[in-house]
């Protein structure tokens, strides 16, 4: 036996599983794929006493379109949203970004609201939700609230999310001419930098950028000075370039670890930045 | 203690465990099937993959409750009435094993592969065994065992 002892409850519905939750007072901690929480929970980082199932509740997963708006279920693994058609029809980056995750078996246990509860630093889903303006949706079981993918992020594997909430859903516009560029960390297949880039063009001018960067800092966060430079700009390969140049400058204490030093990964975003950019105008060039 | 029930290679097994009993644990130690191999014990190496209702997947990062209800196929249950497997057959023809010690793994995870794609190319090989370290071989062989399996059934 390799981690500390638990009880274990498998929850039904949403319901339930909010009931199960407020009535352990504090004690249940969720479990959805597991491929964040039981490798902390072998190394001992994480000992919880019981974990609450909410991997077989039927309503957490799924895909659907409503009114213009996409809608993904937490409890939606990294296979299905790789491989969604809906995704890939109307918003791409994001079947991208889960296709980049870790590796098939990975991606056929891990969900969106673990990755986007657990927040690692060097997670990928971040980056594109940021790039999105996802409104990520919250449950408790005397509540519901919706909170913005910007103001979700705090700190390193830090987020808002209380206790006795449940991620159910994420929401967006989508935004076909968007894409994803990731620098892999090679065995475990992390991004060392991961950058989503959206555009927004009308009649040959970028209206407004939005651009999410993961694994440089403490959590994913907006390129704000970039996003600046580029709103107003004629749509072309020259203007994200000259925009990315400015790519992390303003951010302090970037990541330095055993894959890649602080210097390196500052060298990366700009890179990977201007990467994402050019996939998002190869994507308009193909839209129009 | 908590109750499970898994079907493994068809057969329904039921069992009282420790919830934090690792479901490649359950399958090596209880149910004596150790052609589910442990490697890293880290999530890393894919020689603990198997098929959790029809899925490859990880079994040392799933605990046993967890998979209470579902069915599981090991590298034993791929066999049919004493005759291997195309995938067991494609690694024995095309030399797709030296120590042998990531194989059951990695065909676990070709089996997936060639669900989802039963053409593969190349590129669709190599990503669909991503999650699978291999030591010795250097690959080559196994894409070709791989191949072979695709191009048989
Ligand atoms: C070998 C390996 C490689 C990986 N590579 C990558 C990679 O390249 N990129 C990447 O982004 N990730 C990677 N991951 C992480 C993977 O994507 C995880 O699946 C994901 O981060 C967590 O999702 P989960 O469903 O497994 O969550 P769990 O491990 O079940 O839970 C993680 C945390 O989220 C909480 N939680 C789960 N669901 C909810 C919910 N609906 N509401 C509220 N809280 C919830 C849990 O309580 C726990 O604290 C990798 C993991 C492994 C093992
Ligand atoms: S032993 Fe499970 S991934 Fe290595
Ligand atoms: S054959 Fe030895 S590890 Fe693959």
């Amino acid at each position: 036996m390799i981690p500390t002892a638990f009880d274990y409850q498998r929850a039904t519905s949403l319901d339930d599983a909010l009931a199960k939750l407020s009535a352990s007072n504090g004690a249940g901690k969720l479990i959805a794929g597991g491929h964040s929480l039981v490798p902390l929970m072998k190394l001992r980082l994480s000992e919880p006493t019981m974990l609450i199932d909410i991997a077989r509740i039927p309503d957490l997963a799924g895909i659907r379109e409503q009114d213009g708006t996409l809608e993904i279920g937490a409890g939606t693994v990294h296979h299905d949203v790789a491989t969604s058609p809906v995704l890939r029809q109307h918003c791409p980056v994001v079947a991208d970004t889960a296709a980049t995750i870790g590796d098939p078996q990975v991606r056929n246990r891990g969900t969106l609201g673990g990755s986007l509860a657990h927040a690692d630093p060097a997670a990928d889903y971040p980056a594109v939700m940021l790039a999105l303006d996802a409104e990520i949706h919250l449950r408790s079981s005397t509540a519901a609230r919706v909170v913005l993918a910007r103001d979700f992020f705090q700190n390193v594997l830090t987020v808002d999310l209380a206790p006795d909430e449940i991620i159910t859903a994420v929401r967006f516009a989508p935004v076909r001419a968007a894409s994803y560029a990731k620098l892999y960390q090679r065995a475990s297949r992390f991004a060392i930098v991961g950058v989503a880039a959206a555009l927004d063009v009308s009649d040959g001018v970028i209206r407004s950028a939005r651009i999410g960067l993961t694994g440089a800092v403490s959590h994913a966060v907006r390129l704000t000075t970039v996003e600046a430079a580029l709103a107003g700009c004629e749509p072309t390969s020259r203007a994200c370039a000259e925009a990315a140049r400015l790519a992390g400058s303003d951010l302090e204490d970037i990541n330095g670890d055993i894959h890649a030093s602080e210097t390196y990964r500052r060298a990366m975003i700009p890179v990977f930045t201007r990467r994402a950019l050019d996939g998002a105008l190869a994507r308009l060039t193909v839209q129009s | 203690m908590a109750q499970v029930s898994v079907t493994v290679n068809g057969k329904t097994h039921t069992a009282n465990v420790e919830p934090r009993l690792l479901l490649v644990h359950f399958l090596r130690e209880q149910l004596n099937l150790t052609g589910t191999h442990i490697g890293c014990d880290t999530s890393q190496c894919g020689a603990c993959t198997v098929l959790v209702d029809g899925r490859s997947a990880k079994s040392c990062t799933i605990f046993a409750v967890q998979a209470d209800g579902s069915e599981i196929t090991t590298i034993e249950g791929l066999a049919r009435d004493g005759r291997l497997h195309p995938l067991q057959e494609g690694f024995w023809e095309e030399h797709g094993l030296q120590c042998g010690y990531c194989t059951p793994g990695m065909i676990m995870s070709a089996v997936d592969l060639l669900n989802e794609h039963p053409s593969p190319t190349e590129r669709e090989i190599r990503d669909g065994i991503d999650g699978n370290f291999c030591r010795c071989t250097g690959y080559e062989h196994i894409v070709n065992a791989i191949q072979y399996a695709a191009n048989k059934r």
